[in-house]
């Protein structure tokens, strides 16, 4: 199911050149945004799980997740060498699968990990903040990259319906429908964390049970609808 | 193409039967319609594919609904203040781009891209050039077509307040200014962005890139400045609240608005920035905006060759 060539390409597209600058740059970001609140702040559990909720979960694990997911397959589909892939005696699904592996293990290595570093800074990892947040990225990392990569396969403007799902879903309707945040990823993870975290500085709006059952439905059938989509895959002209 | 081949058996002296035929091309001696007229063109073809006219039905559908969520909210408004007769709208005028700023980041971020991204990928740019449009027409065209369908984008919603305020018989003098106000906030707005958008957007060949890039710059600085703010505020160092401001895009624009257009300032602490920091604001946005069109001319000058 894991094909290491495939997996070497990916992160080559990945990561080259300007790409692994912006993935770079936003959890410099963080880091420094984190070390002038603490300088500003001093430690602060409150603060901390504003910061890292609302910047890191909020905003910057959705950001690098559509940059991973759909960046993953998205160009290649768009300038046609996945044709060059695809002609290759591998099997569709696990081209897919390989390629949400490396989605993922990026998304969690740009989101996760800044994530940690900050928690540790704003306040030493205080009422269990920091790796509470760090599980709830790493988990919205799975779900962000399989649900961007599906994307990536299904439509040419993946960036912005995932942009637009992740700014506009979570955070525009999250903050006035109620209901809304039930189909949330965010929201998913922030049950895991405040699992993690045990106190209640870390709430969510989804129990344990439903966010966890949603959690691996959502990833498992995107990974299984994308693997469906790249077998009758149709190549279009540029619009 | 056109040389006679010679029938003759023995070799014929050369220049002797060997001629050009005249087959009829013919020089072009209509009017020539100059380098404006390319400009006007250009800024219109890229103004009307802002919004999806002229190109498929699928690149319609993201302008439109854009446009769209942008106005609808407007709409809500007025007719909530129409029936219940209320005495003011619900929002100012300028604070309505604030509150929809999202949406605006989506659609820069998503039209950019599409006005320059794809001149790069397939390399057109030095075939503009060889028309008579210069380096200087074509970022200045892309500029403007990209400023003036923002300006569209954020003024659409402003109308419908300003006409549903007038039919709630709002008072005309107070909702004319306000509406004035509003106008050239989001102006300022629209200039501001499309620089951003389209000096991200002209370095990479890559449109989804492009988009991510774009969306990454308008909301993480928003998201961080906001989060300072809040920080600083709740920290009793309200003095730093308005010069932290200045490192997003939006930030810049409400401080603007709320030292010299009457608006009320969208930071947490609702305190806008004084005239004097206020000036600073107008300075710096007019110097991000002059800054991006710098760029854009930097950038042209290499890509065009």
């Amino acid at each position: 199911m894991y094909d290491p060539t495939v997996a070497r390409l990916t992160y080559r597209a990945l990561l080259g050149r300007r790409r692994a600058l912006i993935l770079g740059a936003l959890p410099l970001l963080l880091i420094a945004i984190s070390v002038v609140v603490r300088l500003l702040a001093g430690a602060d559990d409150q603060t901390a799980a504003d910061l890292l909720g609302g910047l890191a979960l909020a905003t910057m694990v959705p950001i690098i997740g559509v940059i991973a997911g759909t960046g993953a397959i998205g160009p290649e589909i768009d300038d046609g060498s996945v044709v060059y892939l695809l002609s290759k005696p591998i099997k569709r699904p696990t081209i897919i699968f390989t390629k949400l592996i490396v989605a993922i293990a990026v998304t969690m290595v740009f989101s996760a990990v800044p994530t940690l570093i900050a928690g540790f800074i704003l306040n030493g990892n205080g009422q269990q903040i920091a790796v509470a947040y760090t599980v709830a990225a790493l988990v919205a990392s799975i779900a962000y990259a399989a649900l961007f990569l599906l994307l990536g396969t299904v439509s040419r403007h993946a960036v912005v319906f995932g942009l637009v799902y992740a700014l506009v879903w979570e955070a525009l309707f999250g903050s006035l429908v109620p209901g809304a945040r039930t189909l949330s990823v965010q929201q998913w993870a922030l049950a895991v964390a405040q699992k993690v975290s045990g106190g209640d500085l870390v709430t969510s709006d989804v129990g344990l049970t439903t966010a966890t059952v949603l959690l691996v439905a959502v990833t498992a059938l995107a990974t299984w609808y994308a693997g469906q989509k790249l077998r009758s895959l149709t190549l279009a002209g540029e619009e | 193409m056109a040389v006679e081949h010679s029938t003759g058996t023995s070799a014929p002296a050369p220049g002797d039967q060997t001629r050009i035929h005249n087959i009829g091309y013919r020089s072009y001696d209509g009017p020539r319609l100059g380098r404006a007229y390319a400009r006007r063109s250009l800024y219109s073809q890229s103004l009307r594919g802002s919004y999806g006219l002229g190109r498929s039905v699928k690149s319609k559908v993201l302008p439109m609904l854009l446009f769209v969520v942008m106005c609808v909210p407007a709409a809500i408004m007025v007719a909530v203040a129409v029936f219940t007769k209320a005495k003011a709208l619900p929002v100012d005028y300028t604070r309505y781009a604030i509150i929809m700023q999202a949406v605006i980041s989506l659609y820069v971020a998503s039209q950019a891209p599409q006005s320059v991204s794809r001149d790069l990928r397939f390399k057109t740019v030095p075939l503009y050039f060889s028309r008579p449009i210069e380096i200087a027409d074509y970022v200045r065209a892309k500029f403007a077509a990209l400023a003036s369908a923002l300006f569209i984008l954020t003024a659409a919603p402003l109308l419908v307040l300003y006409v549903g305020a007038l039919l709630a018989k709002l008072d005309f003098a107070d909702q004319t200014k306000g509406f004035a106000q509003g106008l050239v906030s989001v102006a300022l707005l629209s200039l501001l962005f499309a620089g951003i958008g389209l000096v991200i957007a002209s370095f990479t060949p890559r449109r989804g890139f492009g988009i991510a890039a774009v969306i990454a710059v308008l909301t993480i600085t928003y998201g961080a400045v906001s989060t300072l703010q809040a920080i600083a505020d709740a920290q009793g160092s309200g003095d730093a609240v308005p010069w932290i401001g200045l490192f997003s895009p939006i930030t810049i624009i409400d401080g603007v608005q709320s030292a010299f257009l009457g608006a009320t300032s969208a930071s947490p602490s609702g305190v806008g920035p004084s005239t004097a920091e206020g000036v600073v604001y107008v300075l710096v946005a007019l110097g991000l905006i002059a800054a991006s069109y710098g760029l854009l001319m930097r950038r042209y000058k290499k890509v065009g060759l």
